[in-house]
């Protein structure tokens, strides 16, 4: 099957926010769309799926002219889309997600034989057939979950599938399972338009490339004739001058030190030291016990032993607040639920950890208020128009700018990152190192926990691999390399 | 129109229904755009827009306070029987207010410190305070109060015109309006309604919030309890049932999400003013009480409609 989308425009209210696109993609090949936060990818998919119907422009499949005006539509035609947060009902079996809407049935009582057949057959399909059925969909980790989500759109009879960040809470064993499912899929027919931010993977998996820029199609190139240079180049619509911009300055004294650190059952027996200018990284399996390392410092888990000591002095963090009026701030994993009140504007977002450094007497001085936050936007780049909009509705990448910008309004001693530039494209993740470079060389400590290996080896100076629960080795980042660092996260641990 | 004016124009929309329904009643009934009708409405709000702005923050936190009515009752009896027993009016006014502080403070704990779901925990006290208003009057009105100054509260005029309760429910809204829009407490308030875990982690102590929230909630229905005490020259140990659902409606007409995060307490006056307004205009009609309750709630549903319809 082959599905073009011709010269598609969508508006919404006075903005373009696509202009005339032409994409295909065809069965049996993977084709990646990319594109900055706000180029339009969404938006497109959105169309391509029938959530929202183009202003202009027609979508052939095998040449015949198609209407597609909703999902059901679409997943009729063969058009099924995962989306990024996954579709589950998280209290529902495995089985009945599957067959959620379209449960087998004889006047109204469920099939339960049929089903558990179908359900068993279609997991086979995508490698899964391990999964426990009967489980609710809560109880699978993410990546099991997402398996379960392309056995359904194959259910559906899937002939094209729209895979949005994929990835993104993936660990790397799981991507690679992935991956051989999709390459699985690809060699039946089926076409998968891939969306990414992850430049690595798309030249791994990827059979072509098509870029959209601010709205505009920029070009379509085969993965094998192309490279990481233009391909960027394309979506940036610039020269961008370096990934990983250098750092410069020199480590202080150690700021941050760690010992014997436990938690209620995640971790134990974690020690370390950050100096001051200093990046460590976080390495291991999604997991393996990284985020509650920060969690058990930041005062959100409660600890069971061990000692912090900051600048020398121990500290005693119960809960939060406690860590904030240490001097260590914390930019969490997920933006959305944990580092972003939505509805508030982005004022009120940037103000909220310090807002009483602008207030006398718990009345707060709007003039200084919004003086900070102007400052705060110029220097982290963060673009909207005014610091009055909802942060609802910027892109992630300038949400994620939002969150380190709370941080920032008083310079913190330790800065904690979990995964750090999670959904943010490549220029706005080049804006945020720079941001992380800036800091330490003001020599703020800096523990970075991310699951991109690539950014671990060149934004870190050191880097702790966790795996199951304890520390498994610290490295100096200039003499590791990636496999070296995932032979330490997974050694010993059972094959599978 | 932008999306900010189109945001506006709905904020303001309360406020268009509110204008539209006065302008009806001037022309259905031309005792209704006296200035002593027009007083005497806002006297007749006062009591909920009191309770009402203090319902405000528990629903802009998400939760709600369904124990205002019984907080009413037992603050009213309290100030009754601190009168009778010969003490002066402040006195009274302040055990009252004390006290509804305090209810409104365990309220907080219970939910709070004691995790327990606001719908449920403030159910338990509507219950429980309902009995004990009835316990402290022996189940019997305490009324005759001596004080005159007792008597103003409800009953005196500021420059021989405006009504006491009228001046203090103008002068709450404002405070509130401070409060909820230039102090810290207030920017917490909504930020944790708006999202809890966030907040914590930016290291706003969501327990004190919400007991603060809670607490200002039982000082602000005391406070109704002891104009409404005022009013009646007497104290009745079944007086405010019901009164959280009108404060509920007057907070939800105004615009106030019940999930939390949103609103403003300019709405919730409106609100109270549109329950008010509809009430006294259908009494000047003539309207039997039986199609009153029908238009009531019709107008309630309508404005939740167009405020649904609102959003894409």
């Amino acid at each position: 099957m082959k599905v073009t989308m011709k010269g598609i425009s969508k508006s919404f209210g006075p903005v373009r926010v696509l202009d005339g696109i032409d994409f295909s993609v065809a069965g049996g090949e993977i084709h990646a769309l990319i594109g900055e936060n706000g180029a339009g990818k969404s938006t497109l998919m959105k169309i391509i799926s029938g959530a929202y119907s183009a202003d202009s422009g027609s979508i052939l499949i095998d040449g015949e002219l198609a209407a597609i005006r909703s999902t059901r539509e679409a997943e009729a035609l063969g058009i099924a889309i995962i989306h990024q947060e996954l579709n589950m009902i998280p209290q529902l079996s495995v089985m009945d997600n599957l067959f959620l809407g379209r449960e087998p049935n004889r006047f109204g009582v469920i099939e339960r034989s049929r089903m558990q057949a179908e359900s068993a057959s279609w997991l086979g399909k995508v490698g899964a057939r391990q999964i426990n059925m009967n489980r609710a969909a809560e109880t699978l980790s993410i990546g099991l979950q997402q398996l379960v989500e392309i056995a359904k759109a194959l259910s559906l009879n899937a002939r094209v599938l729209i895979m949005d960040e994929p990835t993104a809470s993936l660990t790397e064993r799981e991507i690679g399972t992935l991956f051989e499912i999709m390459t699985d899929l690809k060699s039946r027919g089926v076409g998968i338009i891939y969306v990414s931010h992850r430049m690595e993977e798309i030249f791994k998996i990827c059979d072509k490339v098509s870029v959209l820029r601010d709205g505009h199609f920029v070009g379509e190139r085969l993965v094998a004739q192309t490279s990481f240079d233009e391909v960027v180049n394309m979506m940036v619509g610039r020269e961008l001058k370096e990934r990983f911009p250098k750092r410069e300055g020199s480590l202080g004294p150690v700021r941050l030190k760690v010992d014997d650190l436990a938690d209620e059952g995640n971790i134990a027996g974690i020690h370390f030291e950050v100096r001051a200018g200093e990046v460590l990284g976080v390495a291991g399996l999604i997991g393996a016990g990284r985020s509650e390392i920060l969690n058990a410092l930041f005062g959100v888990n409660r600890r069971t032993s061990g000692q912090v000591l900051l600048d020398g002095k121990p500290l005693s963090i119960g809960r939060p607040a406690d860590a904030i009026a240490a001097g260590i701030g914390f930019v969490t994993e997920d933006r959305k639920s944990q580092g972003l009140v939505l509805g508030l504007s982005l004022r009120e977002n940037v103000t909220l950890v310090h807002l009483g450094k602008y207030a006398r007497g718990g009345i707060i001085n709007r003039k200084a208020e919004e003086r900070a936050v102007k400052k705060l936007m110029d220097e982290l780049q963060i673009r909207a128009r005014d610091a009055e909009l909802e942060v609802k509705a910027l892109s992630g990448g300038n949400q994620q700018k939002v969150v380190f910008a709370k941080w920032l309004a008083k310079a913190p001693k330790v800065l904690l990152l979990d995964e750090p530039t999670r959904g943010v494209d490549v220029g706005g993740k080049a804006e945020i190192y720079h941001t992380i470079n800036r800091l330490a060389a003001a020599g703020t400590a800096i523990v970075m926990v991310s699951s991109e290996l690539p950014e671990v080896l060149a934004m870190s100076d050191r880097i702790l691999v966790m795996r199951e629960g304890r520390q498994a080795a610290i490295f100096d980042a200039k003499a590791v390399n990636q496999e070296q660092i995932m032979t330490a996260a997974t050694e010993g641990m059972r094959a599978s | 129109m932008t999306a900010q004016q189109k945001a506006t124009l709905k904020k303001l929309g309360p406020l268009l229904a509110l204008v539209a329904v006065c302008v009806w009643l001037a022309f259905m009934s031309p005792n209704f755009l006296t200035v002593s009708n027009s007083f005497d409405v806002m006297r007749q709000v006062s009591i909920n827009a009191l309770s009402a702005f203090g319902m405000t923050l528990s629903i802009l936190l998400g939760g709600i306070d369904l124990s205002v009515g019984s907080i009413l009752a037992v603050s009213s009896v309290l100030a009754a029987m601190t009168m009778r027993g010969g003490h002066n009016a402040g006195l009274a006014v302040g055990i009252a207010i004390l006290a509804g502080a305090g209810m409104g403070s365990l309220n907080g704990v219970i939910i709070a410190k004691g995790r327990v779901a606001p719908f449920i925990a403030t159910l338990g006290m509507l219950t429980l305070l309902r009995g004990v208003a009835l316990v402290l009057s022996k189940g019997s009105p305490i009324s005759g109060f001596s004080s005159h100054i007792f008597a103003m509260l409800g009953g005196g005029y500021v420059a021989r015109l405006i009504p006491v309760p009228v001046v203090l429910m103008l002068a709450m809204f404002a405070l509130f309006w401070f409060v909820l829009t230039r102090t810290v407490f207030g920017r917490h308030v909504y930020a944790t309604g708006g999202n809890a875990e966030a907040a914590k982690l930016s290291g706003v102590n969501t327990n004190r919030v919400q007991i603060l929230a809670y607490t200002v909630s039982g000082a602000m229905a005391a406070l109704a309890g002891v104009i409404l005490t005022s009013r009646l020259d007497s104290a009745q140990p079944t007086a405010g049932a019901g009164y959280e659902l009108d404060a509920i409606t007057a907070v939800v007409l105004g615009g106030t999400s019940l999930a939390g995060g949103r609103g403003w307490i300019f709405g919730t006056l409106v609100g109270a003013l549109l329950i008010g307004v509809l009430n006294n205009g259908l009494n000047l009609m003539g309207v039997s009480s039986f199609y009153q309750q029908v238009v009531k709630g019709s107008v309630i549903l309508l404005a939740v409609l167009l405020d649904r319809g609102g959003k894409t």
